[in-house]
């Protein structure tokens, strides 16, 4: 074998700990990225952010309650990101202040709330796991989990998939012909939480909306319509984790950042050198234009 | 009671936004198979009412009456729409069938040839693959008439439909108006081109908030009317005491 295909294929072969977390991307990319492309298009980038944070306090509470189990986090999680998310459309609704703020006025307020429950019995570790996740410490159980969240995801996109375009782009005309508006826009917020806390052991409350907002962001580079992108963005996102793993796993460094820096490198190559809409291209393209 | 004659009847309709009546103490009804344009200033509730006669919006005082079986498409103002996402043409159309299809129903071959019949109607043969951001205004409004065609309403609502759009594709749309008109759909339109509606429409709305005229269009958009729903629509007041008229 030769080194390049050693250094690339050899960690994967040798270690089941890093078969597992290999495959954990793959499935966290599956689910999310489809997720993260929905979002970008909808101007909801920020959402996916605030929801991340927000799903800290619950996976602490569980923790205080619990230990680390990860039933009793996953659970914690979805509730208070779900809270979150109810409280935040809430006040918007209800006066007159954008969904925007009051995302980011409850998603504060649950980062500070979470931080200071870890303190009360964890250790700054213990933060710094929940924080930034430990892919290499995925077990089985985690690993059902994420397989779950993303089967269900994927089953449920392509089955909502005209009610959630169409309330994307078009909200008035689902309202008028008594389509189901708010079940479907909450159905996309009860998805993007349970795919944020699915990969929340493995990339960690800061890191898990990494792997969802930037492979999409970088997909709108290459093609356009939704399902090609979100096609597009599951690729990046499989092919970053890959590479993202065995960065950390050669240069040993933390595999979480690892995983969303490459995902980062991606969106950086895809804004320069995109065949849609890249930079390069935008500057090679001649003038030139068609007869009509 | 005339029922036959009439498509949808306001009854004392009110709409408030924060207490402010954008529509006040409105009664009246739209003749069935005719076509009225709803004009009058900004902020005169034209809009609100074409909400509460779709059923887009809920919070009114007061009763609009119809047919329980009638069929209502509303076309909103273009700005309700985000043609930036990545949409083909072809899909924008197909919902046009939501009343067979739904939320989850598939488009069978029958249903792609009403698709194809209806973007050959508004002259938009072979552009269902294009993707929606792809088209200029005035495409794109002929595409979303291409998704009334196929709702097969009984009632047809369109706020300000032709704004931003070119004298060719307004005639062209104007000319739908009326096959519609003779397939006997009742059409209403807020518009603000008051030769376009005396050309083309028979009834007239004239709403500055409160109704200052109803009835046929020569009698409705008269200097002293015109002259009146400009005075009405300027007061904003917020001392305003509550309105006690009897609903």
């Amino acid at each position: 074998m030769s080194v390049v295909v050693q250094a690339l294929v050899g960690p994967f072969v040798e270690f089941p700990f890093m078969r597992r977390a290999l495959v954990a991307t793959w499935a966290l990319s599956l689910g999310s990225a489809p997720i993260g492309c929905l979002l970008v298009l909808r101007r909801m980038s920020l959402v996916g952010d605030a929801m991340a944070h927000a799903v800290l306090p619950g996976a602490a509470a569980g923790f205080l309650l619990a230990g680390l189990s990860l039933p009793a986090m996953s659970l914690g999680g979805f509730v208070a990101a779900l809270g979150v998310a109810l409280a935040a459309g809430f006040v918007s609704r209800h006066t007159p202040q954008r969904e925007d703020a009051s995302f980011a006025a409850f998603y504060l307020i649950a980062l500070a709330l979470g931080v200071l429950l870890v303190s009360l019995r964890g250790s700054q570790m213990d933060l710094m796991h929940m924080l930034f996740g430990s892919v290499l410490a995925v077990d089985d159980a985690a690993l059902l989990q994420i397989a779950v969240v993303a089967s269900v995801t994927l089953w449920a996109l392509a089955l909502l998939y005209r009610p959630l375009v169409l309330e994307s782009f078009d909200p008035g005309f689902l309202r008028s012909v008594g389509g189901p508006g708010a079940a479907v826009h909450m159905a996309l917020l009860v998805l993007l939480v349970a795919n944020l806390v699915s990969a929340f052991q493995a990339l960690g409350t800061l890191m898990a909306v990494g792997l969802m907002m930037l492979p999409a962001t970088a997909a709108r580079f290459w093609v356009a319509g939704l399902p090609a992108m979100a096609a597009v963005a599951v690729a990046i996102g499989a092919v970053s984790g890959t590479l993202g793993l065995l960065l950390s796993y050669h240069a040993e460094l933390p595999s979480g950042p690892c995983i969303v820096l490459v995902c980062g490198v991606a969106y950086v190559l895809s804004v320069l050198f995109g065949a849609r809409d890249g930079m390069l291209l935008r500057q090679l393209r001649k003038p030139a234009h068609l007869t009509r | 009671m005339k029922t036959a004659s009439s498509a949808v009847r306001v009854h004392d309709l009110t709409v408030a936004y924060r207490g402010h009546p954008a529509v006040h103490h409105l009664s009246g009804e739209f003749v069935a198979g005719s076509m009225t344009a709803v004009v009058g200033p900004n902020g005169a509730g034209k809009s609100s009412l074409l909400n509460a006669l779709g059923g887009a919006l809920r919070g009114y005082e007061g009763r609009v009456e119809h047919d329980a079986t009638l069929r209502i498409a509303y076309l909103p103002q273009a700005s309700a729409l985000d043609r930036s996402f990545p949409v083909q043409v072809v899909d924008v159309v197909a919902v046009g069938l939501w009343a067979s299809i739904g939320n989850f129903g598939a488009l069978r071959r029958t249903d792609r040839a009403r698709v194809d019949e209806a973007l050959a109607a508004v002259g938009l043969s072979g552009f269902g693959q294009r993707l929606l951001g792809e088209l200029s205004a005035g495409q794109a409004q002929r595409v979303l008439f291409a998704r009334v065609l196929l709702q097969d309403a009984g009632l047809i609502l369109l706020d300000e439909p032709f704004n931003a759009i070119d004298a060719r594709t307004t005639a062209d749309l104007l000319a739908l108006l009326h096959r519609w008109k003779h397939e006997a759909r009742t059409v209403i339109a807020v518009l603000h081109d008051l030769d376009q509606v005396r050309a083309n429409f028979e009834q007239t709305l004239l709403l500055a908030r409160e109704q200052v005229s109803w009835g046929p269009t020569a009698q409705v958009l008269d200097a002293a009317h015109l002259f009146k729903a400009r005075q009405m629509s300027q007061a904003w007041d917020d001392t305003a005491v509550l309105c006690e008229r009897a609903a």
